[in-house]
């Protein structure tokens, strides 16, 4: 790991001592990041666009809450059986997903995670509907009780973000990776070199559900809480717009993007909440048009020019 | 080697390949002629799967490959280049040769271990692109190669799959001439165990490289021979050669 990368590191440790009361925030933070980090997995590196990716956050979130409500609240099995959950929903709609591209694939998983949402909505017996799933209660880890400041939640989040952020660098930096950017930069000439390009997008949207599923779990385990909003084309959008705020395909671009989005709303939320989306607009159009390649990008860039 | 029964393929009404048959031993240089439009490139690509005939097989070293995906065609000895540049613009060409080379060898699925552990693979990208006399641009983006290099660079991503069949579609397309001979002496000095099919508009290449020709016309196969037997071909010198032979 890099200087740069092990001071990053070390100052996510920060906000412990720093802003003790914004620990819940923090670990909303983390939470985001690792749900940003799986969309850069297919979006970054593979190029499949995604407007559904919360299907699989969704998905993870429920299975965690649906276990932890009856009575397997231990949160490390429950992560890791949500995780499962999600990557196996993923396997399946891989199937499907790779063989499109462009506006098809666009529409695709928009489709796919705008029914989910629906179906959810729909099997009130089993999520709670509208009213989101009640009786969620999180077993204490590994002794800690999730406290009313965050400290555990964020530590917890904290921890697994870090653990899949290796995973996620190992996978870039593997043959596997480097396959992967092969079929976003050409997917037309991978056969033509005996790549078979819809196993590795197979394999690489499974991987990336059952990070989003993760994250999504922590989420339900870290607020003791999942609604309906956890599978919404808002949280779909909102993770797009994340990670193209700090840079798709530069592994911390959801990271960044994730601290840079979350921060900024918790700030307008005690203004003028309703103007937010005003704000986000604004902010894409800014985004797009003065750093195409994110905040990462423009940081690179700017690092790069004195040489 | 290579061989092919009945392959036929219309788009609509237009018969771009009809009742194809080829037989290419090991080891020959053939060149594929034919004007604008006559299925040359559609033959490529039905051979290496990109389409699907409507009807006909393909042999490839005797077994049928006809029903295999192009991945496969390919794993089993049968690599083509793209006439027009098919390449990865924003990976280095040593990159974008390793991943062939790595899915060669069976290592692409593996995402647990870092690339620099796979120095054998990166070391023979490295080799081929050395051969293509590409090593001192291997780090450069694709997307700032020279057209030249790009050409040649197309050419390495074919070999690095380790073909016994190699189908070259106007690899000196859009190439200046004194390039051009460069790029065929490269091709000429493969190794001859490689039969290679390259497909070639310019009579002087085609003649001094090739030691057989297959004329295509409106997708069908109007003659195949040695240069001389083509040259003396009343049919194509009338179709083909003698067209060329008033233009210039
Ligand atoms: N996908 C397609 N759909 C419809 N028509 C096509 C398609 N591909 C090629 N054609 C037509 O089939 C004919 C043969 O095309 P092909 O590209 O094989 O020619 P070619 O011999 O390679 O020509 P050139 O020397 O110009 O490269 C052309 O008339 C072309 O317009
Ligand atoms: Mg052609």
């Amino acid at each position: 790991m890099r200087p740069l990368e092990a001071a990053f590191w070390a100052a996510t440790l920060l906000p412990f001592v720093v802003t003790p009361s914004y620990l819940a925030l923090a670990s909303q933070v983390a939470i985001t990041a690792l749900f940003a980090l799986s969309l850069d997995l297919i979006l970054g590196y593979a190029g499949i666009v995604s407007l559904g990716h919360a299907a699989y956050f969704g998905f993870g979130a429920y299975t965690a809450g649906l276990l932890s409500k009856h009575d397997f609240g231990e949160p490390l099995t429950g992560l890791v059986l949500a995780a499962i959950a999600a990557g196996l929903l993923g396997y399946v709609t891989s199937h499907l997903i790779v063989r499109f591209r462009h506006l098809a694939l666009i529409m695709l998983t928009l489709g796919l995670g705008l029914l989910l949402a629906e179906a959810a909505n729909s099997a009130s017996w089993l999520t709670g509907g509208a009213d989101g799933l009640q009786g969620v209660k999180t077993a204490p880890l590994l002794g800690f009780k999730f406290d009313l400041y965050g400290r555990t939640a964020y530590a917890y989040s904290l921890a697994v973000l870090f653990l899949l952020f290796l995973v996620a660098r190992r996978i870039i930096h593997s043959p596997f990776g480097l396959a992967l950017r092969g079929i976003r930069e050409n997917a037309r000439r991978m056969p033509a070199i005996g790549a078979p390009s819809l196993a590795h997008l197979r394999k690489v949207y499974t991987i990336a559900a059952v990070m989003a599923g993760a994250a999504g779990a922590l989420l339900t385990q870290t607020t003791s809480t999942v609604s309906l909003e956890v599978l919404s084309f808002g949280r779909s959008a909102d993770v797009l717009v994340i990670l193209i705020l700090g840079g798709a395909g530069r592994l911390y671009g959801g990271i960044v993007g994730a601290i840079i989005y979350m921060v900024a709303r918790d700030q307008f939320a005690s203004m003028n909440p309703q103007y937010w989306y005003f704000w986000v607009g604004l902010l894409l159009v800014a985004v797009v048009l003065f750093l195409p390649n994110g905040v990462l990008g423009g940081l690179s860039a700017l690092y790069k020019r004195p040489e | 080697m290579l061989s092919t029964k009945d392959l036929n393929k219309r788009f609509g009404s237009l018969v771009v390949a009809q009742d194809i048959a080829l037989e290419l031993p090991a080891g020959v240089r053939y060149a594929l002629i034919g004007p604008n439009g006559a299925g040359k490139t559609t033959l490529i690509n039905l051979l290496t799967g990109l389409l699907a005939p409507d009807a006909g097989q393909i042999f490839l070293a005797g077994r049928e490959i006809s029903a295999l995906r192009p991945e496969a065609r390919v794993r089993a000895g049968l690599a083509r280049t793209f006439q027009i540049n098919t390449l990865f613009a924003g990976l280095t060409p040593l990159e974008s040769v390793a991943i062939a080379v790595l899915e060669r060898e069976g290592h692409a699925h593996n995402w647990w271990r870092a690339l620099p552990a796979f120095g054998a693979a990166i070391e023979e990208a490295h080799g081929l692109l050395a051969k293509l006399r590409l090593a001192p641009v291997e780090h450069r983006a694709t997307r700032e190669l020279a057209y030249g290099q790009q050409r040649l660079l197309e050419i390495a991503l074919a070999l690095a799959t380790r073909p016994r069949v190699l189908l070259l579609d106007e690899p000196a397309a859009g190439v200046p001439q004194d390039e051009s001979a460069e790029l065929f002496a490269a091709i000429a000095g493969l190794s001859q165990e490689l039969t290679v099919l390259f497909i070639e508009h310019d009579m002087n290449v085609v003649f001094r490289f090739a030691e057989r020709i297959i004329v295509m016309v409106g997708g069908r196969i109007l003659a195949e021979g040695t240069p001389g037997e083509v040259a003396r071909d009343a049919r194509v010198r009338e179709v083909y050669l003698g067209k060329h032979a008033r233009a210039a």
